[in-house]
């Protein structure tokens, strides 16, 4: 059990769990929908995966297998110290390989690998209202969404393309649930918008310091928001991974130099090591980049 | 007062409370599948074990609960008192919970749908059927189910369907649904379609 | 190099180290005890008390410690813990007008039952750096008077045997008090939550929202009816027993500004209340609160919404240091992966704009 006497199981009270889990429950019952809870203080700031980490302490057990990440990475500093926490007030294994996690929490990702059923996704979601940078007032983007009232985001969206050719938004992307719920989903690339429709794994969202929980269950609809004209499409890169080789994920712009050398790497570390080790290479992995140093 | 009253509760309430939730958290994310609810409680009857099981594992001072009027014997009330501590004394459409024991008098009318702006403000009903096997089939479609899936839980009454249908045409308001016996459940979010099996 | 964003794990653990030694300093110099800072930061522990919601002086005091004096730091110290605390009940309400006061002035009556007393204040003082108290100097004894029997009754209950000021709303009025540490906040709040959310709000947030107020952002011709300072009695009903039982006593600081008020086709002219409580010895902070409590009452007296201090959705999810100092020091988390999306898209409008540019030459 817990390590340190004085905190409980998991960190927090059991009445808070029960509360945490009443707001899950109600949020799968309704795809998309924003559940306020009454979020606690946690040992973490604000902005820095409370509403994560509540979500994920509310559902693990002593035989979960947990895996955080940050930006894709399991070793990002606040995936280490998220992963580290829960491993010393849950005691629970944990894991850098998506295959072998029961839940795993996220900031800004979703992992290459197709999660299975039976897996939890929690994602650390910093402005869970889809349309706040359009209304500031909660009093207002609830009647929005009551009334299916979506009018002035596909207003936004069609006013970047009216300025830049182009729908400008390339992250926290909005999408539509089950043909109900526009929803953030969290500030990931919209490059993993189409992993969050029909997946097999149960999507949680848990919102800490705007005290939201929200859902999206297994095999459910999300449609990102688009125009017949301008359909939704994804970022896509021009080279593959420096290190694996990889195409078709998500990579990250890493600096070699001050002339503007440059190379582009898995974003998703889990997923670059495991093609590594299967014996892919890319055109600067390991051994290469070793003699460059 | 009497322990024997008491007695019956988690043995160990930290983790049975979370592998009760894990049970009830998959029940709704994949409806019509079937999760293991044995927590090992012993209730007083005519509350049965399962029942006990949900409302142990979600309840408490915060939430109200009512209790169908044959389930709310003394020993019960009392039992539930000192278990989960909630109100047990409030109307129907105002409960988060409502407890049923004898299913094939449900009506989903009522009970309380949430509002447009919060329509998980709503009341989760929980419902012991004789067993959740062995009926007539039903499919269900959804979010949650890939294709469809059966289920054929026994004592619903005739005109479930119906009811159900008329739940899901409130979408996003509506109430949802947890069946128990055989110390399983089965859950039915208000997102669910059911249709009968020759439908 | 991308082989240096390596070792997370190492990196937190030297952090913390680092930390832990500059916390400490040198070691030649003698380490801070939890009763210095008690007997002697006094006010900081009562901010770290107040903004914290926990009347702990110990645990406040060891907040500070370990915060290296970094109070809104101390005060997430103090939150984080007090939210896995179980809860009992809930106090009676506490009665002021039966405080055991330190300090109480009005700015109303020159004089009144119970008089003015000034108490341990800085007011008059002249801000001049001291030197004494650099070399830890003796201090005299203060002179103290003996315990007055003469009742102090609040100003605005004298007020209101007039009915020059609207009546208090009293626990009868509104028996269900809100708890928003236990229930999500909903718009539009009842004042009950908002005076929740100003007692435990940042008090520098508080203090410019209420100076506002002043310069013309919502009006609200204030005039400090009282401040008091002194310890009451917490007292927790206990059903089995049929009354209530003292848990001890708590240092407050209320005030209660008394402001102008028209009045309306209903109601004649009379005064209106801002009110403020705080745990511990802050009258800045419980002067805020109650112009803040004042000006966030516009809607209840028909008043126009036309400054910031008024918006409550505005002041009330903004208030919170804790909330805030959160989400704005997040930003130093890694955010490469959207700054790769935005760097993606800025390239590919520029190549598109260069496109069309050589195309129409």
């Amino acid at each position: 059990m817990s390590l340190i006497p004085s905190y409980n199981f998991a960190y927090l009270d059991e009445q808070t769990k029960r509360m945490i889990r009443r707001s899950i429950l109600k949020a799968i019952a309704i795809p998309g929908y924003q559940v306020p809870f009454a979020s606690r203080e946690m040992p973490m700031p604000y902005g820095w995966g409370t509403g994560g980490v509540q979500v994920t302490a509310a559902i693990i057990g002593p035989s979960d297998v947990l895996k955080v990440i940050d930006q894709g990475a399991d070793d990002t500093t606040n995936a280490v110290s998220i992963r580290a926490f829960f491993a010393k007030v849950a005691n629970v294994a944990t894991t850098t390989h998506t295959a072998d996690a029961t839940i795993i929490q996220t900031r800004h990702r979703i992992p290459e690998r197709p999660l299975q059923a039976g897996q939890v996704l929690v994602y650390q979601v910093p402005i869970p209202e889809p349309l706040r940078f359009l209304e500031p007032r909660e009093t207002e983007t609830r009647k929005m969404h009551a009334l299916e009232e979506y009018g002035l985001m596909h207003v936004k969206l069609y006013e970047d393309i009216a300025k830049h050719g182009q729908i400008a938004t390339t992250y926290a992307y909005p999408v539509k649930v089950e043909g109900r719920y526009v929803m953030d989903p969290s500030p990931t690339p919209k490059f993993d918008n189409p992993k969050m429709h029909m997946s097999p794994a149960l999507q949680l969202f848990g919102a800490g310091r705007e005290m939201r929980i929200y859902a999206v269950p297994p095999f459910t609809e999300v449609v990102s928001l688009d125009f017949e004209d301008h359909p939704f499409e994804i970022q896509h890169f021009t080279q593959p991974c420096a290190l694996c080789a990889a195409t078709g994920v998500y990579l990250d712009e890493v600096i070699l130099d001050d002339h503007g050398g440059h190379m582009f790497v898995c974003s998703d570390t889990d997923n670059c090591e495991e093609r590594r080790a299967q014996g892919h290479r890319g055109h600067l992995s390991g051994e290469e980049l070793e003699a460059a140093e | 007062m009497d322990n024997l009253m008491l007695d019956g509760g988690f043995a160990d309430p930290v983790m049975q409370a979370q592998q009760g939730f894990r049970a009830l958290m998959d029940a709704l994310a994949n409806p019509g599948t079937i999760q293991q609810l044995a927590l090992g409680l012993t209730p007083p009857a005519p509350l049965t074990p399962e029942l006990a099981a949900v409302l142990l594992t979600l309840c408490d001072h915060d939430t109200g609960v009512w209790l169908e009027p044959d389930l709310a014997t003394e020993a019960v009330t009392g039992w539930l008192r000192f278990h989960i501590g909630s109100p047990l004394n409030v109307a129907r459409d105002q409960a988060q919970f409502a407890v049923l024991r004898d299913s094939n008098t449900l009506q989903l009318n009522g009970f309380s749908l949430g509002t447009d702006i919060y329509p998980d403000r709503s009341t989760t009903v929980i419902v012991a059927v004789p067993a959740l096997s062995g009926g007539d089939a039903l499919v269900l479609k959804g979010p949650g189910i890939e294709h469809s899936v059966e289920i054929s839980p026994l004592g619903l009454p005739g005109d479930f369907l119906e009811q159900w249908a008329e739940n899901r045409a409130q979408f996003p308001r509506g109430v949802d649904l947890l069946l128990v016996a055989d110390g399983a459940v089965i859950g039915l979010p208000r997102t669910t379609r059911i249709s009968g099996k020759d439908a | 190099m991308y082989v240096a964003v390596k070792g997370g794990e190492a990196a937190i653990a030297n952090a913390h180290a680092l930390l832990a030694d500059r916390r400490r300093g040198d070691r030649q110099v003698p380490a801070l005890g939890i009763e210095q800072i008690i007997q002697q930061l006094g006010l900081a522990v009562d901010r770290c008390m107040a903004e914290g919601s926990l009347y702990d002086r110990e645990l406040a005091a060891l907040a500070i410690i370990q915060s290296r004096g970094d109070l809104i730091e101390a005060i997430f110290l103090v939150r984080a813990y007090r939210t896995t605390l179980p809860r009992f009940g809930y106090s009676v309400p506490i009665d002021t007008a039966n405080m055991l006061i330190e300090r109480r002035v009005s700015a109303t009556f020159k004089d009144l039952p119970g008089g003015q007393m000034l108490g341990p204040t800085f007011d008059y003082t002249h801000r001049l750096l001291d030197p004494v108290v650099a070399e830890g100097g003796d201090v005299a004894a203060p002179v103290r008077r003996p315990a007055d029997p003469e009742q102090a009754p609040r100003v605005t209950d004298l007020l209101a045997h007039e009915g020059l000021i609207e009546p208090d709303t009293t626990h009868d009025d509104k028996p269900d008090i809100g708890d928003l540490t236990r229930e999500p906040l909903q718009y539009p709040l009842d004042r009950d939550l908002r005076l929740q959310a100003l007692a435990r709000g940042d008090e520098g947030f508080l203090l410019a929202l209420g100076y506002s107020t002043q310069r013309g952002y919502a009006r609200t011709h204030p005039f400090v009816g009282e401040i008091r300072i002194g310890e009451v009695e917490v007292e927790l009903d206990i059903a089995e027993l049929g009354f209530a039982v003292s848990l001890g006593r708590v240092r407050v600081t209320e005030c209660q500004m008394v402001n102008q008020f028209k009045g309306s086709a209903k109601v004649p002219p009379q005064f209106t209340r801002g009110y403020g409580l705080v745990f511990g010895q802050s009258e800045r902070k419980a002067m805020s609160m109650s112009l803040c409590d004042r000006a966030l009452r516009a809607r209840e007296f028909g008043e126009d919404v036309v400054a910031p201090a008024q918006d409550e959705e505005f002041v009330i999810s903004h208030l919170d240091n804790v909330q805030s100092t959160g989400f704005v020091e997040h930003l130093k988390l890694p955010h490469y992966v959207d700054f790769q999306a935005e760097l993606d898209v800025v390239r590919r409008m520029r190549a598109e704009q260069e496109t069309q540019k050589e195309a129409a030459e």
